[in-house]
């Protein structure tokens, strides 16, 4: 692994993101392999303390790679691996929102939107399993994800509470 | 041509820069509510149907949703300059923040007490995201038996258990989803 980090994040993360369908939740998964299994970035540990990190910051959630950049070169990883997620995928919604509506009724463009959503979904559900691996040690964590996953779905509460019941119940030191 | 009557009011840059910060620092879990409550309702810049297309495009396009979404919007309203500061008022405070934010924590990340709060976070977080699965996949698996299902639980296993790479995963099943949809539609 002498491979210049700057290079691997930025190569990395923007393949990334051209298959995040389902945004920052789909890609969680692909971001562990790599910055765990694959490049040994950071444990299991610091990635799943990152991802908390980007649940309870403002803006979008993508910006646990601003993150994991940070982890791995300091503000030029912060600001390469940001750039890398952003920036094809920035460069492709610009131009395809100029040719987009044309296609508004296209039996083709219905297809292609019909068809993403379960793939999607599919990357999501491997979002929180990768997670839950990371997160749920024990029987009280693997608790708190199981009565979270009940109100968020039951309920429309901000989600910040929930995180904020989440940290408080970790600080008292049952997980 | 769309239907829908053109949105009244069009916004300068500098307005759409500022729209943006206010949708990024206000969206905890989720900017989305803030970016419609900021353009339809307050500023009046879009229809609710054409803001539901642009993001419905947001979605379908790859990354971070929100993101493609002040492109979109942005390029709409002022071309590239308008995209280019849709998405620094979207990026710029989180980025700010966040980078702070992993300061601290290279520096306060072994302490064990901020350990066991990100543990109680990341639980709690991962709960959310499971709830969002749910919410998801209700509405898919409702149907009588469908392509659909089989195609997530295939995405599923690829990415979770067979730790496949996420471009292989999706150049195999994204292809195969939309060909389904296509027939079946």
């Amino acid at each position: 692994m002498n491979e210049n980090p700057l290079i691997a994040l930025a190569g990395y993360f923007a393949l990334l993101s051209l298959f995040a369908v389902g945004g920052a939740n789909a890609a969680i998964p692909e971001m562990h392999r790599i910055a765990v299994d694959v490049m040994h970035w950071m444990s299991d540990r610091q990635f799943a303390d990152s991802f908390a990190i980007s649940q309870v910051s403002p803006g979008p959630n993508i910006i646990i790679v601003t993150l994991i950049g940070y982890h791995v070169a300091g503000l030029a990883g912060a600001a390469v691996a940001t750039a890398a997620m952003c920036g094809p995928t920035c460069v492709l919604a610009f131009f395809v929102a100029r040719t987009w509506d044309r296609f508004k009724e296209a039996r083709w463009r219905i297809a292609i939107q019909a068809g993403l959503v379960p793939v999607s979904l599919g990357l999501i559900a491997a979002s929180a399993f990768v997670l839950a691996r990371s997160a749920d040690h024990n029987i009280y964590a693997a608790g708190i994800t199981a009565i979270t996953a009940a109100v968020g779905f039951a309920t429309r509460i901000n989600p910040l509470w929930i995180f904020a019941v989440g940290g408080l119940l970790g600080l008292s030191g049952w997980l | 041509m769309s239907a829908t009557a053109p949105s009244p009011v069009r916004p300068t840059l500098s307005e759409l820069f500022r729209a943006f910060v206010i949708v990024s620092i206000s969206g905890f879990g989720g900017a989305l509510p803030w970016a419609r409550r900021k353009i339809v309702e307050e500023k009046n810049w879009m229809t609710a149907e054409e803001f539901n297309e642009a993001f419905a495009l947001s979605q379908f396009l790859p990354g971070p949703n929100v993101v493609n979404f002040s492109v979109v919007f942005g390029s709409r309203f002022g071309g590239a300059p308008g995209a280019a500061v849709a998405l620094a008022g979207l990026m710029g405070p989180p980025l700010i923040i966040v980078t702070v934010l992993a300061m601290l924590y290279a520096r306060f990340g072994d302490l064990e007490v901020l350990g066991r709060i990100l543990a109680g976070i990341t639980a709690a977080a991962t709960g959310l995201l499971i709830a969002v699965v749910a919410k998801m996949a209700s509405p898919l698996f409702r149907k009588r038996w469908d392509w659909a299902p089989l195609i997530a639980i295939a995405a599923f296993i690829g990415v979770a258990i067979m730790q496949w790479p996420l471009p292989l995963v999706f150049a195999v099943l994204a292809p195969v989803s939309v060909a389904f949809a296509w027939v079946k539609r």
